[in-house]
């Protein structure tokens, strides 16, 4: 009786410090992460052959100029010393003002960043939804016309150059068949800031609003862009379904099934689909968190003013808060989005869930 | 396989967007609204004593008023009476007494007054922002700021130079950003720890001009609401947005369906292709922007006079304006940019390979040499780097091109660390003395001079002769015999100098035909949006 209580006793406190020495773990790993991303990219800021100083006072600055803006900037301290005020400043939320658009990197980036999150989420959920029946008709129809026109199809979406799809999807859908909007950013120029912001994401916040006629606006202006990138990331998802469901249909289980007499349907769907799922997440999590790194290419064409913009424009104009404050932002996607695959996993995988 | 890639791409878009709206109605411009896809990704700040970029320039251009200003209808007449209604000059030339335009008033509804004036040339001068020295290179400083400028009544307004300059100098000076009349009230209400309000007015505006500012989204647009009490007339546009869009090839779908009004940064080719399309139409203006490379004269081979000969008939100047400058860039071969007083049209050089070898052969290097070229990655700018390699290596000069962000290849030209620069050269404000100071003035050679902001500095070229004669034009009261020194400068810069300027800016700007009266400031100003009409 005795040994019985302790074992269950043990039974239900292990479980409780195994979860709380993960947590801690993740935790430093998420620390240590950052750390290191904040450290390697100050540094190249500061290698950097860019002279930050210049690209506040401009080119025709005088001497004295210079030399107070120098100082200013607390560029005559050491490196060391630099870096240290850097970190205790973001560590309070202080991410510094950015030169280029005269305001702090922190409402910048709460503007930018949902205009990507916006996008990136909606191309993903593209490729999702249609990639990840591709790769599986792919698999099951291996060697044959749909494998072919599959591979044929996320090939030319994996290897085209990614501007060259958004201007032809331009001239198609915008300029001839007046299907979606102007390439001017996320509304039309007479609908900008009508809704209040809420979470920064238009779509959202005109819903909320309940401003319809915005939101069909903000949704003919993000259909395109997010199809592009959409395009990509099937390319790469239907790709990789298909690898996994084409080993996952050679296993002997499958067989089992069918001798069973489980319909094709369901051997293919309820289980195969079921079992690749689980690296399926990873693909789809990296697929999600390279858009939401922003694409440049696409965010230029589309005048989309999102992240990749931001950081791009920031990196080519030396105003190194608003890059190390962006490059925090993706670290924090990716790491964020590691952690939720992590969850999805043990979810998904009971393997994992002892 | 062409069939396939076509029905691919039809195929997936169709897909995602079909299902939703099928064909939707669109909003074409309203006819009291202006819409222009500009790129604006320069603009830092918009507070007119800092901002120093060519778009900042042209938003406050459209929000504030100055002393004196210009005429978009007839710019060459040159600096007219603005907020200013009249002027004395009295003290040999040395103190100007403006007369304010009475019932002028800011945005705000405050009146603009000679103290609004006194306080935005003192708050220009006191916060040393980098355009301050347009106004402080006539002696004004901090220390005496509340001497030389001064309000003697609301209506008055009085400014004393440390010596005497040409009247046409201080002048034009005046037309620049930096001397912009803020609303001293507003502005004041909103300073914070003494920073004259800077902080808040980076990213508002509080002018008497044509329009205030609704937001400014930095990289993305900023919009403007009509001032109906403009003094000069209520402008047609009630609204005027900004769009950036960084990219020619969008920015001409827009224009062609109607989306915008104006497109103003369209590549060759688009405005070629634009051009022929019925409803657009391109207009072309000449700008202040001068292309032009230089020697280091710190490098002794650079520093031979018959190399420096050599490397100006090694240009193909009509071969590039022809090519991929076409529209875009004419052909230039002085410092002054055309329409500007004192210009000089003449253009002795052209590509001549037999008179380069020759010359080289004479200064003892018909063997030929190494160079490296720095420049900017930017794609004209390569392109012209590439037709200088091509030509200079016909002469047996072998060029190895260097190509850096903006900041990187400015860092190395400031620091004289280069054999070859290939840039371009903006006017600071409308006056000769502009090009001039920078481009032929050094009165410091020395490295400890630091003298950065000057190119012949940068290019360590030491000219005491004609830094007297720059000086001299500086002074020099009578209009004409000062046009006249500037000429006779040229001459013998284009001459002697190290620098080869090839080629000066033309704007081409297209826009919907009903859309008229849109100004884009030639050499010597900014862009004018309120005499817009459609």
């Amino acid at each position: 009786m005795t040994d019985t209580t302790a074992a269950a006793g043990r039974r239900r406190t292990a479980p409780l410090v195994r979860r709380g020495a993960a947590l801690l773990s993740t935790l430093g790993v998420i620390a240590v992460t950052m750390f290191g991303l904040i450290f390697v990219t100050f540094i190249i800021g500061r290698v950097m052959p860019v002279d930050p100083v210049l690209a506040v006072v401009g080119e025709r600055a005088s001497k004295e100029i210079y030399d107070r803006v120098y100082f200013e900037m607390g560029l005559d301290k050491s490196l060391v010393e630099q870096f240290w005020i850097y970190l205790t400043d973001v560590l309070t939320g202080n991410f510094g003002t950015s030169t280029l658009t005269a305001r702090p990197v922190v409402e910048d980036i709460a503007r930018v960043f949902p205009a990507t999150l916006e996008l990136a989420t909606i191309g993903v959920i593209i490729g999702i939804v249609f990639g990840v029946p591709m790769g599986v008709t792919a698999a099951v129809y291996q060697g044959r016309w749909p494998d072919h026109v599959v591979r044929l199809f996320g090939l030319f979406g994996y290897s085209m150059p990614i501007f060259w799809l958004a201007l032809m999807g331009l001239i198609i859908f915008y300029g001839n068949l007046d299907w979606v909007g102007a390439p001017t950013g996320r509304v039309d120029v007479f609908y900008q800031d009508i809704v209040p912001p809420v979470t920064g994401m238009i779509l959202i916040d005109s819903a909320i609003a309940g401003d319809w006629t915005i939101f069909w606006n903000a949704v003919s202006h993000v259909v395109l862009p997010a199809a592009i990138l959409g395009y990509y990331s099937l390319a790469y998802i239907s790709r990789m379904t298909r690898s996994f469901m084409i080993e996952e249909l050679s296993k002997e289980y499958v067989t089992t099934a069918r001798v069973k007499g489980l319909s094709e349907r369901a051997v293919i769907w309820r289980h195969a689909v079921g079992n690749v799922s689980v690296p399926l997440i990873t693909v789809i999590a990296l697929s999600y968190a390279n858009l939401l790194e922003g694409s440049v290419l696409t965010e230029t064409i589309f005048s989309w003013p999102g992240l990749g913009q931001y950081i791009t424009n920031a990196l080519l104009n030396a105003d190194m808060a608003a890059v190390l404050g962006g490059t925090v932002v993706v670290g924090l996607t990716f790491v964020g989005l590691n952690m939720l695959s992590d969850v999805l996993y043990r979810v998904l995988d009971p393997r994992a869930r002892s | 396989m062409k069939l396939t890639r076509r029905s691919a791409v039809k195929g997936i878009g169709a897909l995602a967007a079909a299902p939703a709206f099928g064909r939707m109605a669109f909003a074409e411009t309203p006819p009291n609204m202006l819409v222009i896809a500009g790129t604006i990704d320069d603009i830092v700040s918009l507070d007119p004593q800092e901002s120093f970029e060519f778009s900042g320039s042209d938003i406050l251009n459209n929000m504030y008023g100055s002393l004196v200003s210009f005429d978009p209808k007839d710019l060459s007449a040159g600096y007219i009476p603005d907020l200013a209604e009249s002027w004395e000059i009295s003290n040999e030339g040395k103190t100007f007494t403006f007369k304010m335009r009475p019932g002028v008033k800011f945005t705000s509804g405050n009146p603009v007054t000679a103290k609004d004036v006194e306080y935005s040339l003192r708050r220009a001068v006191a916060m040393e922002k980098t355009p301050s020295f347009i106004l402080t290179q006539f002696g004004f400083n901090a220390d005496n700021m509340e001497e030389t400028l001064v309000a003697t009544d609301d209506m008055t307004f009085q400014l004393t130079t440390d010596k005497t300059y040409a009247t046409s100098f201080v002048l034009n000076c005046l037309t620049a950003t930096i001397a912009y009349v803020v609303d001293s009230e507003t502005v004041k209400a909103n300073e914070v720890d003494g920073d004259w309000g800077n902080g808040w007015l980076k990213t508002n505006s509080a002018g008497s001009g044509a329009y205030s500012l609704v937001n400014w989204k930095a990289n993305e647009s900023y919009t403007l609401q009509v001032n109906p009490e403009f003094w000069r007339g209520a402008p047609a546009m009630q609204r005027v947005i900004i769009q950036h869009i960084g990219e020619s090839a969008t920015q001409r779908l827009l224009l062609e369906k109607g989306d915008v009004d104006i497109a103003r940064n369209l590549t060759p080719e688009d405005i070629a292709a634009v051009e022929a399309q019925e409803g657009i139409e391109v207009d072309s203006d000449l700008r202040g922007r001068i292309m032009y490379f230089s020697l280091n004269q710190a490098k002794p081979i650079l520093s031979d006079p018959k190399v420096i000969e050599a490397m100006k008939y090694l240009v193909d100047y009509e071969g590039m304006a022809n090519s991929f400058l076409k529209g875009q860039y004419t052909v230039h071969q002085a410092f002054l940019p055309l329409t500007y007083m004192g210009e000089l049209k003449e253009k002795p050089y052209s590509l001549d390979i037999e008179k380069a070898k020759a010359l080289l052969a004479e200064a003892g290097h018909g063997d030929g040499f190494e160079l490296e070229i720095i420049v900017r990655t930017a794609q004209e700018r390569v392109q012209i780097a590439q037709s200088l390699q091509n030509t200079f290596a016909q002469a047996g000069i072998t060029v190895s091109i260097t190509q850096g962000t903006a900041k990187q290849i400015l860092a190395r030209y400031r620091a004289r660390d280069f054999d070859i620069y290939l840039g371009a050269w903006g006017p600071d404000y409308p006056d000769p003395h502009t090009n001039a100071d920078t481009f032929a003035h050094n009165p410091d050679n020395s490295l400890e001079a630091g003298l950065t902001g000057k190119l012949a500095w940068r290019n360590s070229w030491d000219i005491p002769e004609m830094t007297k004669a720059t000086e001299a034009a500086l002074v020099e009261q009578d209009r004409d015999t000062r046009a006249q020194m500037y000429v006779d400068i040229q001459r013998e810069w284009q001459k002697t100098s190290p620098f080869v300027p090839m080629f000066q800016k033309i704007e081409q700007v297209a826009r919907r035909s009903n859309v008229q009266g849109f100004v884009t400031g030639s050499a010597i100003t900014a862009a004018f949006y309120w005499p817009v009409t459609k």
